[in-house]
């Protein structure tokens, strides 16, 4: 599968980099860093010398080594380098300024940065942080890219529903109209189509401008029940149940009032300012034989469906997930505790139920000793950052992960957390207003989506190679591939 | 049905900015002077608004910036910049953290919960009460949609000495003396400060705050004056054994007395239980490693309540290099009580540490029946922990001079967030009732444990 990559900048005059180059007002414009830069950071804009561009500035001590030092050969001692300090600001535990800078350039470049930056891990002290590959030390010979398989198995049920393959073992989370921009949901909807993969309404119902998108959409059903008709359950292949949300397991949702605009009021058949609440739980599901009702009643209405079960992660998760597949479910979707939303209460991202990284092998094992594993396809979401955690996920027992933040944040988010105040998102991702949307434009949004996982793509090829492994499928269940700092 | 308990929250907005996060430096020398310039472009009006207040030397930009850093990456000439506030980092310190702090202004100002948007920033897991997580219930149990009101969540508890079993006389009628017990419908009560300019202001606050929200706060008889005489139905005395009145004025009124603990505090508390038998008589014990055995034989003699605190970081009392805390510590002595059998006749409450919303369920499901707070009460106030107090300088938000009815409305609000988190916490573990909650540890998950099950089985053993 060849990725069609096309190089999509950053909308900013500035994109933040790991370094900080000066330049002061000796610089006489003589150009001679422009030769002597090869990463492109000095350039001449008219007669005089431009911003440089410091986020593809690689650092001082690679230059020094290789002899290409701008701050060395200027002749009027104009330039200066450094760490950034605004870095410091940025980001956080889970998301360092680095994840974040270094996913910033695969959206842009589908490479993975020349600049020396941590782009596998983020700095939580736990979990995948944690956790590192143990490669063999040779192998007898390497596959060759192009005959490793990425693909995964959507319905191994083997039932009369839908066969559907994904060409990379990523899909997408639910976020839903209102709580992202247009613009947004359609360029994570472009991107999934044009990788063959899927994208997600959330549950704030389907939009009429997602209808080219269809075949690769999921739809969910959702406690609130909003936006559900026959008509929408009929137009996907897959329909997610979300049971739970891992950034706020147990909890409901509040759409304030004032976000209830006429659009949204009209596609969640509810009134325009009024509040709208999604409870915890379904109110129609306290046993696993409730739940089969809804399946049944989702089966009725479109025979042909994969359905997926989204649930979080309590102490008995195992359970949960037995029951889901008992119950009919093709797809068991566990979503940890530190997943993304719009907005979530702090104690709950922080406090309830337990991080992914515990939940796919206690399930993986659970499936297993049932003997059921092999007919269900597990997916994992909540706290997958990297192509590297991925990897990890599969080789702790998932057949393929959601993501949700990792694309935003190649749609430039910062990670600054004010997705509810103000007006909304700053950069045009979480936000109803139609300026601020207007700061992404679809196929801008689309295309850093998609070089995004055609990074990522070549990181977990090259991560299968190195394993000797031919399909990404082998690698399910695999923990002897990992092991763990913490232990012996 | 009694009426549904709830606590109102009305806005009080600091009296001092507030230390923010986030700093951003304005280099104005550079400056392009352009016309469309990124300050008038914030979404949030971060430089429209921006203040300075020169007594506390904090400027209103650190507090209301929301690090989006779109002016940094916009302004042409890139003259704008960011860094994390110095002032910030230096407020608490390793256990109270600046953003423990600045979380619990914001309670208090509005009695929301703190919401936001993406997802958890912090560790994977952490010391103390990081190390532990709440469980929650889906498909295979319910949940107790608790926070929109379809369901009434208890939150109060009783304290005193529970019957263990019913009784009977020689005729054959149950004996129905009870012993006194005082109910209180949040499971918190209000702890002496351990330090802080504490001026009346700061009292009569927590005062008018514990009646308002109808719970209990102790005062030691050196607080103890006549402006406090109005609130005495909230009033928990906290006395010396050694040197006890059983005829002092303080224990007039109240419903609760709590002993300090003395080798011979039994004897002190039946004098006290024969003078004044409608008391609730509670004793403070430190948690130290003799903690357990003074509990399980001041549990069998008969003591209603058994206070358990711990310092204020939420370790326990020990020399040397690695204290327990107090979680650890008051699981191991709630298994002990209930290997003995008498867990269910005494209410165990505790303090010190409890710092967060969380820790209050998290605290319950360790073991006590309720908790007493103490710092997050003062920070409301709007105590940075600077601790310039306990030197003997001055307060920087001048916490001297509090109005109480300001004052009373922070803890009020902060009060009303922390119950609306716990009822989230028990919404989302499914129970319904908060006296369920303690001890009830299989609806928790500890890192240890989770750490051995999954990755001890795949990576063997941890180092």
């Amino acid at each position: 599968m060849k990725a069609d990559i096309k190089r999509t900048a950053s909308r900013f005059r500035h994109t933040i980099g790991k370094y900080k180059v000066l330049r002061g007002t000796q610089c006489k414009s003589c150009a001679g860093c422009v030769v002597t830069c090869p990463y492109g950071v000095h350039f001449k804009a008219g007669t005089r010398m431009g911003m440089p561009k410091d986020y593809l500035c690689v650092g001082p001590d690679v230059c020094q080594s290789k002899g290409t030092l701008c701050v060395e050969k200027c002749p009027n001692q104009a330039l200066s380098v450094a760490l950034n300090p605004q870095i410091k600001a940025l980001g956080d535990f889970r998301w360092t300024a680095e994840l974040l800078m270094s996913t910033w350039h695969q959206a842009e470049t589908g490479e993975l940065p020349i600049v020396d930056m941590e782009y596998r891990l983020g700095n939580s002290g736990g979990g995948f942080d944690k956790m590192r590959f143990r490669f063999p030390e040779k192998l007898e010979r390497e596959i060759p890219a192009d005959e490793i398989d990425t693909s995964i198995e959507l319905n191994k049920r083997g039932d009369n529903a839908h066969r559907i393959t994904i060409p990379i073992p990523v899909y997408q989370g639910g976020m839903s109209f209102g709580s992202v921009s247009n613009s947004t949901m359609v360029s994570r909807a472009a991107a999934a189509k044009r990788w063959g993969t899927f994208g997600c309404t959330g549950e704030g119902g389907y939009p009429e401008f997602l209808h080219p998108y269809d075949d690769f959409m999921i739809t969910q059903v959702a406690t609130g029940l909003f936006g559900v008709k026959e008509e929408t359950i009929q137009r996907v292949r897959i329909i997610e149940f979300k049971y739970a949300q891992g950034a706020k397991p147990g909890l409901g949702g509040h759409l304030l009032g004032d976000k209830v605009t006429e659009a949204v009021a009209k596609m969640r058949e509810a009134v325009k300012g009024s509040a709208l609440f999604s409870p915890f739980p379904f109110h129609s599901v306290y046993s696993v034989e409730d739940h089969k009702k809804h399946v049944d009643w989702i089966k009725a209405m479109n025979p042909k469906a994969l359905v997926s079960v989204k649930v979080s992660t309590p102490a008995d998760v195992d359970m949960v997930a037995i029951g889901s597949y008992y119950a009919g479910a093709h797809i068991v979707h566990l979503d940890g505790s530190y997943g993304g939303t719009g907005a979530a209460p702090d104690i709950a991202k922080k406090n309830i139920a337990m991080p992914i990284e515990y939940a796919i092998p206690k399930v993986h094992q659970f499936l297993l000793e049932e003997g059921v594993r092999d007919k269900v396809t597990l997916i994992a979401s909540g706290g997958i950052r990297t192509a590297h955690d991925i990897m990890k996920a599969i080789a702790l027992g998932a057949d393929g992960v959601v993501e949700g933040t990792a694309g935003m944040v190649a749609l430039e988010c910062t990670r600054c957390s004010s997705c509810e105040s103000g007006r909304g998102c700053p950069r045009g991702i979480a936000t109803t207003d139609p300026e601020l949307a207007e700061f992404v434009k679809v196929d801008w949004g689309a295309q850093r989506i998609y070089n995004l996982y055609a990074s990522w793509r070549k990181q977990m090829v090259n991560i299968l190679q190195q394993f000797g492994m031919r399909s990404i499928r082998e690698m399910v269940g695999r923990t002897d591939c990992l092991r763990h700092l913490d232990y012996n | 049905m009694p009426k549904k308990y709830h606590i109102k929250a009305t806005p009080a907005a600091p009296r001092f900015i507030p230390v923010g996060r986030s700093g951003i430096i304005d280099w104005e020398e550079d400056c392009l002077k352009c016309t469309t310039c990124v300050k008038k472009r914030c979404l949030y009006d971060v430089y429209k608004n921006r203040s300075y207040d020169s007594r506390t030397m904090v400027d209103s930009i650190d507090h209301q910036c929301k690090n989006c850093f779109s002016c940094i990456q916009n302004c042409p000439r890139g003259v704008l910049s960011k860094t994390i506030n110095p002032e910030f980092l230096k407020m608490g310190d390793a256990y109270w953290k600046p953003d423990i702090i600045h979380g619990t202004w914001f309670q208090a100002e509005t009695g929301k919960i703190p919401v936001s948007g993406a997802g958890y920033r912090g560790p994977f897991s952490g010391p103390g009460f990081d190390a532990m997580w709440t469980d929650m219930s889906e498909i295979v149990r319910p949940t107790r949609d608790g926070i929109h009101g379809r369901e009434y969540i208890s939150t109060g508890i009783d304290v005193g000495r529970k019957q263990h079993h019913l009784e009977f006389d020689g005729t054959g009628a149950a004996r129905l003396e009870m012993f006194p017990l005082v109910e209180i419908p949040i499971p918190v009560i209000f702890n002496v400060l351990p330090f802080g300019s504490l001026g009346k202001g700061i009292t009569l606050s927590m005062a008018g705050a514990a009646r308002r929200i109808g719970t209990l706060m102790y005062v030691t008889p050196e607080t103890y004056d006549e402006t406090l005489k109005p609130f005495k139905a909230q009033l928990i005395p906290l006395l010396p054994a050694e040197e006890l009145d059983l005829e002092a004025d303080i224990l007039k009124g109240v419903k609760m007395v709590e002993l300090f603990y003395a080798p011979n505090v039994w004897e002190r508390v039946q004098q006290l239980k024969e003078r004044h038998p409608q008391l609730v008589v509670s004793v403070r014990i430190p948690l130290n490693p003799e903690a357990k055995a003074i509990t399980a034989d001041l549990a069998r003699a008969g003591a209603e309540v058994i206070h358990l605190f711990a310092d204020y970081r939420g370790n326990e009392f020990v020399d040397g290099d690695s204290p327990r805390f107090v979680k650890d510590v008051m699981r191991d002595i709630h298994t002990h009580l209930v290997d003995e059998a008498i867990r269910d006749e005494v209410t165990l409450l505790t303090s010190g540490g409890i710092a967060l919303a969380e820790h209050l369920p998290k605290a319950l499901i360790c073991g006590a029946d309720g908790a007493a707070i103490d710092l997050p009460l003062l920070i409301a106030l709007e105590c940075r922990v600077c601790k310039r107090c306990v030197a003997g300088k001055s307060c920087p938000v001048e916490l001297n001079n509090l109005d109480p009815k300001y004052g009373r409305q922070r803890l009020v609000n902060l009060m009303c967030s922390w119950w609306s988190q716990l009822i989230e916490m028990m919404g989302a573990m499914g129970i319904r009732d908060v006296r369920r909650v303690r001890g009830e540890a299989g609806r928790a998950m500890f890192f240890e444990d989770l750490e051995r099950d999954t990755f001890g089985a795949i990576f063997g053993g941890r180092q």
